[in-house]
């Protein structure tokens, strides 16, 4: 095996990926919640449509459908920011940085650039979970974890578009 | 009010498990999809194959109500790829963004206002999709077991042998 670069604080991802499946047993057995997180984006559009638009925003049957209105996965998607914040400070591991170092070593550290794409990803990919009807929490972990076909037939096509994506971003990078 | 703060309390937990194996981070995100670190991959397997033989354990005794979506090929195929290819600019998920913005990388911010616009695009969209895109090639509540008409317990055990032969093959490669 390789030398690896320490990583002080870091858990194996396989010790932290099993006890977050016991989070998310304790959680179905406890409240009935499976994960999801791409929903929550929808609930927060409404909220914030409301200010601008709120006759629109009544009228929207998707926003009937999913009412912009606090719940328990808009609560889970906050607590995953609170979450990773305690880790990170608990741990000296937070740091403040607007480009990530993979993008930065190819495109350099311009953070406008890195947040335009970022932006313009963020638009694509929700609206691809949407469609879907889920992300990798809600198809990828729920789904999978319950055996459903959707949450299968979904995350190979999210890995799939994630790896043409790349190569096309990374065209020529090293390996 | 409860929900809320169940939901709050489990993002919390999934937050702070999340950043101790360093998921969140686009260089772990893109890293899995150029084939460079499979930290995320060892993440998510770990976690389903724990949730796995958990939720269907409780479900034998009727103390969990599964709650999947349906296979609808439009939707999850056109859907998951068009997540990949802005998850491949972005190199964040829904959920997790939120936890790398936990850590200190606020490019994550970005993200999140996309995937808010996004949202809210899916929205004025969604009466148009759904009587074109949406809805092809629906086969309802489907599971993996009930396609191949086998136990359920067998299709857990094939994937857990599966997933524990990738590990090794991770780790003998440095993944």
């Amino acid at each position: 095996m390789e030398m690896e670069k320490r990583d002080e604080g870091s858990w194996s991802p396989y010790i932290a990926g099993g006890m977050s499946g016991l989070v998310i047993i304790v959680s179905v057995l406890w409240t009935g919640q499976f994960f999801g997180a791409s929903t929550s984006f929808v609930r927060s559009a409404g909220m914030l449509g409301k200010f601008f638009e709120p006759e629109r925003v009544s009228q929207l049957e998707y926003f009937v459908r999913y009412l912009p209105r606090f719940d328990w996965q808009l609560m889970f998607v906050i607590g995953i920011f609170v979450g990773s914040l305690i880790a990170s400070v608990w741990s000296g591991s937070f740091k403040w940085q607007g480009v990530p170092d993979m993008w930065a070593e190819r495109f350099g550290t311009n953070p406008v650039k890195r947040g335009i794409v970022a932006f313009i990803g963020g638009i694509i990919a929700i609206f691809g979970a949407r469609l879907a009807g889920g992300c990798p929490s809600g198809h990828g972990l729920s789904g999978m974890i319950q055996l459903a076909v959707s949450g299968l037939v979904a995350l190979v096509f999210f890995f799939v578009g994630g790896i043409i994506m790349t190569r096309i971003v990374y065209f020529g990078g090293k390996k | 009010m409860n929900m809320l703060i169940y939901g709050l309390l489990t993002g919390i937990l999934f937050g702070f498990l999340l950043q101790k194996a360093r998921v969140v981070r686009y260089d772990k995100q893109i890293g899995a999809l150029r084939f460079q670190d499979m930290t995320i991959v060892k993440f998510m397997l770990s976690a389903i194959i724990v949730g796995m033989v958990g939720i269907h354990f409780f479900d034998l005794f009727g103390l969990v109500q599964l709650l999947y979506k349906p296979l609808v090929l439009g939707e999850n195929i056109t859907g998951g790829l068009l997540f990949g290819l802005g998850w491949g600019l972005l190199g964040y998920c829904p959920g997790t963004q939120g936890g790398a913005l936990g850590e200190g990388r606020w490019d994550a911010i970005w993200g999140i206002l996309g995937m808010i616009i996004g949202a809210g695009l899916f929205a004025e969209t969604y009466p148009f999709l759904k009587n074109n895109v949406l809805n092809w090639g629906n086969y309802g509540y489907l599971t993996i077991p009930q396609l191949i008409g086998v136990n359920r317990w067998l299709v857990i055990g094939v994937f857990g042998a599966g997933a524990i032969a990738l590990f090794r093959w991770f780790e003998k490669k440095g993944l």
